[in-house]
């Protein structure tokens, strides 16, 4: 006998997929499941964040050569390179998190933008300062206004601008509205920041390290950047999740399940 | 996706779009305020509004570094691939100062097609290596030519 699957039982099969998916994706936007599962996960950035760092620190400051122009200064790179990038994917997360906030209207997006803000803004501080620090020795100054650099600082603004938004309006819902439009407005800066050395005459120099292009470092040099780059990234995951986790606590503070969680410590 | 998130991704969308294309046009109508020097060609071209003070940038001129009097003066020529300006400075330089390599010059032409500089910042370029490659590769002799990242893309 010829058996075959009726057009029903195909919807069937499609449909508890579907759900089976969509399942998984409604629980995250459940507060105790993310709270609780996150407070697990995090385990699985903070290692290889400290293992990275750890990494890229020692090697950068005790085992890669001086450059053959600028001697051992050049061995900030191995912070300020780091935090520079973070700076600009903290930033684009922070606007893809807006869009999603905006039109799906998903809290943890929202909770997302709020916790990242500060975490960008402190791996954007630190890319000003090392490269402040790198400059007098090398270039001669600590500052100048050329295109890289100003536009680096308007990102610092940028995310001043969404903490101070977020902290100045009372309700979470218009608040996290809020900030997503910021996010998504300022990310226009993001590109800039990138381009600046390319289409303006600038002092600081062009980008070592292209996605299509070599690069321009020795491999001794180059590694324990991709791993200082990996660990940051790892480290801001981290921060961010930490941050999200505390900002649901106190978004859902009068809720029954933060109460229950506070209660059994 | 629904009716409503589909209006709200389109202008999500809009926005963006608008948003870029008005920074294009400011930025691009602001180019020439937003470089942070001017090149020699651009100088020799006459593209810089020479009374008043700017900056130029390029190569420290091989061969061209002399030290005339006390030691705190300074003349060497800036150069591009087309073009070279004569600098004269008093005052102290950067570690990176050297023939061949990135330099931006602040200060005033004199009207006799010398450069004054009252300030001189050293430009270091995207290349990281050690000593040894360097020997090997013979790097830091560079010619008068710039290198692509000291220009700024047309």
């Amino acid at each position: 006998m010829h058996v075959r699957l009726g057009h029903d039982e195909k919807t069937v099969v499609s449909l508890t997929m579907d759900k089976g998916v969509k399942q998984r994706f409604h629980r995250l936007g459940s507060s105790p499941y993310f709270y609780d599962a996150s407070a697990r996960w995090a385990i699985w950035l903070a290692v290889p964040a400290v293992i990275c760092i750890a990494y890229a620190v020692i090697a950068g400051l005790v085992y890669v050569p001086p450059d053959y122009q600028q001697g051992d200064v050049f061995r900030i790179l191995y912070i300020h390179v780091p935090s520079a990038w973070l700076s600009l994917f903290g930033y684009t997360a922070m606007a893809v998190a807006g869009v999603v906030a905006l039109v799906w209207r998903l809290k943890l997006a929202e909770i997302f933008i709020a916790a990242a803000a500060p975490v960008g803004a402190s791996f954007t501080f630190l890319a000003l300062v090392t490269g402040a620090i790198w400059g007098e020795p090398t270039w001669g100054t600590y500052w100048v206004w050329d295109a890289r650099l100003t536009s680096e600082l308007i990102l610092l603004f940028l995310y001043l601008g969404v903490i101070a938004l977020h902290r100045s309006i009372a309700s979470p819902r218009a608040a996290g509205r809020a900030c997503a439009l910021l996010s998504i407005v300022g990310v226009i800066n993001v590109p800039i920041i990138h381009y600046s050395v390319v289409w303006w005459t600038t002092l600081h120099q062009g980008a070592t390290l292209g996605l299509t292009g070599g690069s321009n470092m020795d491999a001794d040099m180059l590694w324990p950047l991709l791993a200082g780059a990996l660990g940051f990234t790892c480290l801001f995951g981290w921060l961010t999740l930490w941050g999200m986790r505390v900002q649901l606590l106190w978004r859902e503070r009068r809720s029954r399940w933060v109460m229950k969680r506070i209660a059994h410590g | 996706m629904t009716r409503t998130r589909r209006r709200r991704l389109l202008l999500v969308t809009c926005l963006l779009v608008g948003l870029s294309g008005a920074c294009a046009l400011m930025l691009t109508a602001f180019k020439q305020d937003m470089l942070y020097f001017h090149e020699p060609s651009a100088i020799a071209a006459g593209n810089v509004p020479i009374n008043t003070r700017f900056r130029v940038g390029g190569l420290v001129a091989t061969g061209s570094v002399e030290r005339p009097g006390n030691g705190l003066s300074v003349h060497f020529a800036i150069s591009d691939c087309h073009a070279t300006v004569p600098v004269r400075y008093r005052g102290t330089l950067p570690d990176l100062f050297r023939e061949g390599q990135g330099v931006i010059a602040y200060g005033k032409l004199d009207g006799r097609g010398a450069f004054v500089a009252d300030r001189i910042l050293a430009k270091h370029d995207s290349t990281y290596m050690s000593p040894d490659t360097a020997r090997a590769l013979n790097a830091g002799t560079s010619d008068a030519c710039m290198p692509a990242n000291m220009q700024a893309s047309r």
